[in-house]
């Protein structure tokens, strides 16, 4: 294998070398490289095959903008698809694949597809494949989609960790090349808190790849010496490896930085990549600009290159493209190109300069002005020469293309403006965007270096009056655009990535797809991994030629993050898996895990399911759990209720108008069940508020709703009734609850209360007390149900709660106490009929839940007026009832919907669903609430159930919702 | 011309330089029977149905921008019916079979993909709530599974089955549901509805609605007035400024939904799954993207692009889901402007305006009605009263009580 | 896009929930008459393209219900005052 490596320059660090291997091959480079520079002083230029006609493809830039040379690196659950060769930092050991090929790259069957390119021009997808109909999924599709997409994702977890990071700062600087570094010296020396963020390794930007003069030394060197000065400066913070992606609202900015994707794997503890949201009072752009390629037959062929990108290659990385280079240039920078190749000992054969004059200095190589390549001739082996409009064949192997600088505009677009064309720069330069972000140096369309020196020395300065810029070389820059070869008969690429041609714009304008919106659809120009950085406006100046408009008036595609595609670990950071929310837990936790609890996500809650023994499966450790307490005593963990305390003169009143019922007549100690509509007259939470003093009630509310009841409290006062002379927080978290259910509830209860008999008189059903219990842990207990069980609930402060329970736990030892959970509950709750989650879910009325009664005529409250809507006082409308198989052996399933014993299914027909089941381990049968339409009439009505998901079709009986001690007899027992 | 393999083959002869345009660009007429507002997929349904269906002719669509530069072009291509409530179980089935159809109807590929719609579910509760759903569908005979946490796992290996915060209870599957190439059904309606002597007008913004003796005159526009006799407004994410050029007042509220895309990809997902403990959904398009997201931004906004709180919200809820998805790369994110009504649902209604139509509420599921909007709001326009299958979307139905709220979060958009 | 919470000072949007335009006032009146008034009041909105008011809660922070104005076209903030505050001015001008 012939080196490309040159003798001198670059840097790399020459007396180290990496092992790495691309598509099974070993290679050598060194320290410094990317892959690409790597691969290129290999003599490698083949390195992938396109989106659709499976071309041959080496790179054609050195860095982010990069559309060919894509590759698959790692392995494993690090498999990292699409990744740019032109930024993969080379270390040791490093596996690269070559993609969208098979069986190899250097055999590409997929390259078939070219023979019948006449045919896969832009949209002609949308023309065909439409007969026979059935053929599009069976067949066409399958073939479309194994065909299409780039590289083969991982299918497990990720190991490596990502991290998530907030910055603030008064100017964050983009970009580090001399604008970037003048702008940060500015306001760094003015004492503002500057943050300097660049994609690359290393800082320096272009001067690490151009040979540039600045303050009478070499660019780099000067580079190297501002960033040591910043680097010292406590007030800046230097980013390397740092890509900012978009521009938000605030001035915030995302960036990635990818910590550890120069190693093979990241150090223990340290992340792969971390997320940064900067927030900036000010921002400066100075993200350089983007050499564009020229539009030529064989454009792609590998070993044609952009000519800045060469230069890169040969400065920075001492590898040479080739031995033999033509450059193609409309503009003065190509020469650049050819002078630095020549000086670097290759054979510039010619610059073919497609303007008539051309003043740049061409170091003696031959200039053919005027003339254009119409054809590169080659393949996948490389460049075989270049043949010239008109006449003439060059032989060569290597094309270096420069079709000008457009400046990187991108992240000032970011809110929907559009760039400006500029006709002098043959480019679009950036919008007016206000003074909080602005671009500077060759990013605003300045080309010369001193412009780039001064505008950014002057962005970054808050007074203007900025440090002495340094004197430097510049390199004149005209030029005279040149956008398509039309000559060429060969394809000639507009978006290389996605082989459009550009033969394809103008069919697009033909067929009505004039809009260059329309074009990038139809086209799929633009829209590859690149997001058009290299073609787009060539794609414009295409289009406009073909609809008649001026570049200006066709205008550029909307631009929009990522200005290069982010890893979703990264934007996920360390939220995924377990972590992916944060898990609550009850102060009653431990005590239940003791217990032998399952447990069950409830929202972010973990609760209590069922308590297991002897290898009780969940059915049958529930329904233990019910005959226990309702035949002797319980104890469950309903901590998750949520609690909000209210105080006040005006607490009474401000709950009134909270609740459709009144609480402001409710006596000191005592309970009641409240209801809370929604404004528009929908049912919204239920709950049972206690009154512990004249200004002071203690509001409970279903676990589901706990925080937006609290935000709607909160809502209900500031903003409509701010007069009212009430606080409120929530002390869900400060206070463990646990419910005590069963015959012998009270008894238990009772050994542990300090100093108060508990008798139907001391605390008759709804008594509501602050007392304190096991020797003056201060406590409430309140004498309500929810099982329909003679039961109480005490609360105690968090941190004493798992001791209550352990102490019930014992007291309640001789009385054969045993926890239930939610399930339990839940069988006991649906064997009373009351409503829960099912029912109140938010588009039941009071009404419909049997509770138009609580609805009180007397005064205002939120959701009075829109419940007396037609719609939600219609008697049709379905309303809550019991529901019990015939055959008491039949299981009813939850969701089933139900019919008249004698219609067919179809949902004019249906009659509603059923909401909740359990089994009733008290009535041996499974027992349901549904809501049903005029469900109140109809008990003893015998409908079918349907439930076609399972298969289960059975018959059902309407019945009262109370289904098991409807005298509630054991309520007051 | 008919678009066909054949039409292909012969165009490949000449080059392609011979292909018709899809459609014309005319000047507006001074005045027309039926101008709609909105050249979105909606409006040009809504055209092309007139036209092929009422057999009217005499139409324009004005669209402020290039033709499908709204929703229709910046959605996430899913389409579904799996709704329950009875105002819209039967509409959007009737989409899904025009869905079916559609290619063929209009002569156009729009990649209609029904590769199965998966909702996942992670508690009890939810796992009821989509019984009910599907069993609301089945028993009007439109399609839909009930998968347990190992048919969930058969059918998607890849998804967090070992250590997921939430774990997957299950899920409910519609296989009719699938995706769409979004741009090729604007497309194929402008060309169809072109070619059935439709006026497609770009680059017209209408900017007043004249109204004579509560009766729809006209519309002002940056290209002249444009008389007509009934007037369509389906300019979802732009409907309450629009139909205040007519002096009314909206129950719907704009918000922006972000979607994204990533780069392409061999195939990895195969259909489209929701995520049901966080806001995530994704499918992979036919060209390789993972085409994916959650939810609104949460505040009013006209501006197409969004704040990065939700983009980080959504992609932790996908690597939630699918862990293998931390490597991958998003592409490019956007934004799109969602009329979100009070109830989560549409209004195809006549308004108190004599001649004056509206559609509009879309929230963010708009798209896969695409079909049976345009077929239904033509309908309505045609004969000036809703068909059977759009009545329930009134606009009188909140002031009435007899809202379409799927989801039960009552009047506050920004929750459904 | 960043909210200054008279509170606890500038705040990220991600700490506040939006309700929607913060004109319409809650009626008064009981009477059946007043229905219409009802209807405007919970269903109707303005949705300008430009400046709107609108209720904000700063539920991650002091949960102060806030009065937002803020541009929907361009995301700009350009003031922000309790609900409180705006609910009693909007109540003396009323009285």
């Amino acid at each position: 294998m012939t080196s490309f490596r040159l003798a001198s320059g670059g840097l790399i660090e020459r007396d180290r070398t990496l092992g790495f291997t691309f598509d099974g091959r070993r290679f050598e480079g060194h320290p410094g490289d990317t892959l690409a520079s790597a691969l290129i002083a290999n003599g490698v230029h083949l390195m992938g095959r396109s989106f659709k006609y499976h071309r041959p493809r080496g790179v054609i830039s050195a860095g982010a903008s990069e559309p060919n040379a894509l590759v698959t690196i790692r392995e494993g659950g690090r498999r990292e698809a699409n990744t740019r060769a032109t930024v993969v930092e080379l270390y040791e050991g490093l596996e690269a694949q070559s993609q969208n090929r098979w069986p190899s790259l250097n055999l590409d069957l997929g390259a078939v597809n070219a023979l019948a390119s006449s045919m896969f021009v832009a949209g002609f997808y949308y023309k065909t494949f439409m007969w026979p109909k059935s053929f599009w999924e069976k067949i066409y599709e399958p073939l479309i989609r194994s065909a299409a997409g780039l590289g083969t994702a991982a299918r497990e977890a990720d190991p490596d960790k990502y991290e998530k990071a907030y910055a603030h700062c008064d100017l964050l600087v983009i970009g580090s090349g001399p604008a970037g570094l003048m702008a940060a010296l500015s306001a760094a020396r003015e004492g503002k808190r500057v943050i300097l963020a660049d994609e690359g390794a290393v800082l320096g930007g272009s001067l690490l790849n151009e040979m540039e003069e600045i303050d009478g030394r070499p660019g780099f060197e000067w580079a190297t010496a501002v960033i040591a000065e910043l680097g010292s400066m406590p007030n800046v913070t230097l980013m390397s490896r740092t890509t900012v992606f978009g521009w938000y609202d605030g001035n915030i900015f995302g960036a990635v930085e990818r910590v550890n994707d120069h190693v093979a794997v990241p150090a223990p503890y340290e992340p792969r990549q971390r997320y940064w949201r900067i927030i900036a009072k000010g921002a400066v752009l100075a993200a350089g600009a983007e050499e564009r390629p020229i539009v030529f037959g064989g454009n792609d062929v590998p070993g044609v290159m952009l000519a800045g990108a060469m230069r890169t290659f040969a400065n920075r990385y001492a590898a040479a493209a080739g031995k033999s280079v033509v450059v193609f240039t409309n503009n003065d920078s190509g020469y650049r190109t050819a002078r630095a190749m020549k000086a670097q000992g290759v054979h510039v054969e010619a610059i073919v300069d497609s303007r008539g004059e051309a003043k740049a200095d061409s170091a003696g190589v031959s200039v053919l002005r005027g003339r254009m390549i119409a054809n590169v001739a080659g393949g996948k082996r490389g460049v075989a020469g270049v043949e010239l409009v008109g006449h003439g064949h060059i032989s060569c192997d290597t094309v270096a293309m420069s079709g000008g600088w457009s400046p990187i505009v991108n992240l000032l677009c970011h809110k929907g403006a559009k760039p400006e064309w500029n006709d002098a720069l043959a480019a679009f330069v950036p919008p007016e965007s206000g003074s909080e972000f602005v671009a500077a140096g060759s990013a605003a369309g300045r080309m010369l270096l001193s412009e780039c020196l001064t505008d950014g020395a002057a962005k970054g300065s808050a007074n203007g009056k900025y440090a002495a810029v340094p004197k430097c070389r510049d390199e004149a820059y005209t030029i005279s655009p040149l956008w398509w070869v039309k000559q060429s008969t060969g394809k000639a690429f507009v978006d290389y990535q996605n082989d459009s041609t550009a033969g394809d714009l103008p069919l697009a304008a033909r067929e009505g797809y004039r809009d260059i919106e329309l074009a990038k659809r139809y086209t799929t120009a633009g829209m590859a991994t690149d997001q058009g950085k290299l073609g787009n406006v060539n794609a414009i100046a295409i289009l406009a030629e073909a609809t008649g408009k001026s570049i200006a008036e066709v205008s550029t595609t909307t631009f929009r993050p990522y200005y290069t595609p982010v890893a979703f670990g990264a934007l996920a950071g360390p939220f995924t898996g377990h972590h992916f929310q944060p898990v609550r837990r009850t102060p009653l936790h431990e005590w239940a895990t003791e217990q032998g609890a399952v447990f069950v996500e409830s929202g972010l809650w973990m609760r209590s399911s069922w308590f297991p023994r002897d290898g009780e499966d969940w059915l049958a450790s529930a329904s233990r759990e019910v005959i226990n307490t309702r035949s002797r005593v319980g104890i469950c963990d309903v901590s998750t209720l949520g609690k909000i305390d209210v105080q006040g003169r005006d607490a009474g009143p401000f709950l009134d108008r909270l609740y459709c019922n009144t609480f402001s007549t409710l006596a000191i100690g005592k309970a009641r069940y409240g209801l809370m509509l929604r404004e528009d007259g929908i049912v919204f939470d239920d709950g049972t508020t206690s009154r512990l003093g004249p200004d002071h009630f203690l509001m409970t509310t279903t676990t589901a709703n706990a925080a937006r009841v609290m935000s709607h409290i909160e809502f209900c006062h500031q903003a409509l009734w701010p007069e009212l002379d009430v606080q409120y927080v929530s002390v869900t978290e400060q206070w463990a609850q646990m419910a005590v259910a069963g015959p012998r509830a009270r008894a238990t209860l009772q050994k542990i209360v300090d100093g108060v008999q508990l008798n139907d008189t001391t605390f008759p059903y709804l008594a509501a007390k602050e007392l304190t219990v096991l020797g003056g842990i201060p406590a409430r207990l309140f004498r309500i149900s929810f099982s329909g069980e003679h039961a109480y609930e005490l609360a105690v402060p968090a941190d004493y709660g798992g001791m209550a329970a352990r102490a019930i736990m014992q007291v309640g030892e001789e009385f054969g106490i045993a926890p239930y959970g939610v399930e339990a509950l839940s069988m006991m709750r649906i064997e009373k009929g009351h409503v829960a989650g099912g029912e109140l879910n938010g588009t039941t009325t009071a009404s419909d839940l049997g509770l138009g009664k609580m609805m009180s005529t007397k005064k205002d409250y939120i959701g009075r007026m829109m419940a007396a809507r037609e719609g939600l006082v219609d008697p049709k409308r379905q309303c809550v009832a019991g529901i019990r198989p015939v055959d008491k052996h039949d299981r009813m399933r939850s969701g089933s919907h139900l019919l008249k014993k004698n219609d067919l299914p179809s949902m004019v027909n249906d009659q509603g669903y059923i909401s909740s089941v359990a089994w009733s381990p008290m009535l041996n049968m499974w027992l349901g609430l549904a809501l049903i339409e005029r469900g109140r009439e109809r008990h003893g009505e015998i409908v079918k159930v349907f439930d076609g998901l399972r298969g289960i079709h059975i018959y059902a009986e309407i019945c009262d919702p109370m289904h098991f001690d409807r005298e509630n007899a054991r309520l007051h027992a | 011309m008919k678009y066909s393999l054949f039409s292909l083959l012969k165009h490949s002869f000449s080059h392609h330089a011979n292909w018709p345009p899809a459609w014309r660009e005319p000047e507006p007429k001074k005045a027309y029977d039926i101008v709609i507002v909105g050249g979105g997929g909606h409006g040009l349904a809504t055209a092309y149905y007139l036209a092929k269906e009422h057999g009217l002719k005499n139409i324009a669509v004005l669209e402020k921008s290039w033709l499908g530069s709204g929703n229709i072009g910046r959605n996430t291509t899913i389409i579904r019916s799996n709704y329950m409530l009875p105002g819209n179980n039967p509409f959007y089935e009737w989409s899904m079979k025009l869905w079916e159809g559609l290619e063929q109807d209009f002569n156009f590929n729009a990649m209609v993909s029904q590769r199965g719609v998966l909702n996942l579910c992670h508690t009890d509760a939810q796992y009821d709530a989509y019984a009910r759903r599907g069993n609301a569908m089945r028993i009007d005979g439109v399609d839909a599974e009930l998968l347990d946490r190992h048919d969930v796992r058969r059918m998607y290996p890849l998804f967090d089955h070992a250590n997921a915060r939430f774990p997957i209870r299950g899920g409910l599957l519609q296989r009719r549901g699938g995706t769409v190439r979004h741009d090729a059904v604007a497309w194929g309606y402008a060309r169809g509805a072109d070619s059935r002597g439709v006026d497609i007008i770009q680059n017209c913004a209408v900017t007043g609605i004249k109204i004579e003796s509560g009766q729809v005159r006209g519309v002002e526009t940056s290209k002249g007035f444009i008389g007509c006799t009934k007037l369509g407004l389906a300019a979802a994410g732009n409907s309450s400024e629009v139909a205040a050029m007519a002096g009314l007042k909206l129950p719907i509220e704009s918000h922006v939904l972000q979607a994204f895309v990533s780069e392409g990809l061999k195939p990895f997902i195969d259909g489209v799954v929701t995520f049901g403990a966080g806001h995530f959904y994704v499918s992979q398009s036919d060209k390789g993207g993972l085409v994916f997201g959650g939810d609104i931004d949460g505040y009013n906004s006209y501006a197409r692009r969004g704040n990065l709180p939700m983009v980080e919200h959504v992609i932790e809820a996908g690597v939630a889901m699918i862990p293998a998805l931390a490597r991958i790369r998003v592409l490019r994110s956007w934004g799109g402007i969602m009329d979100m009504s009070m109830d989560g649902s549409p209004i195809i209604d006549k308004t108190p305006v004599g001649g004056l139509y509206l559609n509009a509420g879309w929230c963010y599921g708009g798209f896969k009605a695409t079909p049976a909007s345009g077929w239904c709001f033509a309908h309505t326009i045609a004969k000036d009263e809703p068909h059977r299958l759009n009545a329930a979307y009134r606009l009188d139905r909140f002031r009435r009580g007899y809202v379409i709220d799927e989801k039960g979060q009552g009047a506050t958009p920004n929750l459904h | 896009m960043l909210i200054k919470c008279p509170h606890c000072g500038t705040r990220p949007v991600e700490e506040f929930v939006f309700l929607g335009d913060a004109k319409p006032e809650r009626p008064a009146s009981l009477d059946p008459s007043a229905m219409d008034q009802w209807y405007d009041y919970v269903f109707l909105r303005d949705n300008p393209r430009g400046r709107i008011a609108e209720y904000a809660h700063h539920a991650g922070g002091c949960r102060s219900w806030l009065v937002v104005e803020r541009d929907t076209a361009t995301h700009d903030v350009h003031s922000c005052v309790t609900a409180r505050q705006w609910a009693l001015a909007r109540k003396e001008t009323a009285g």
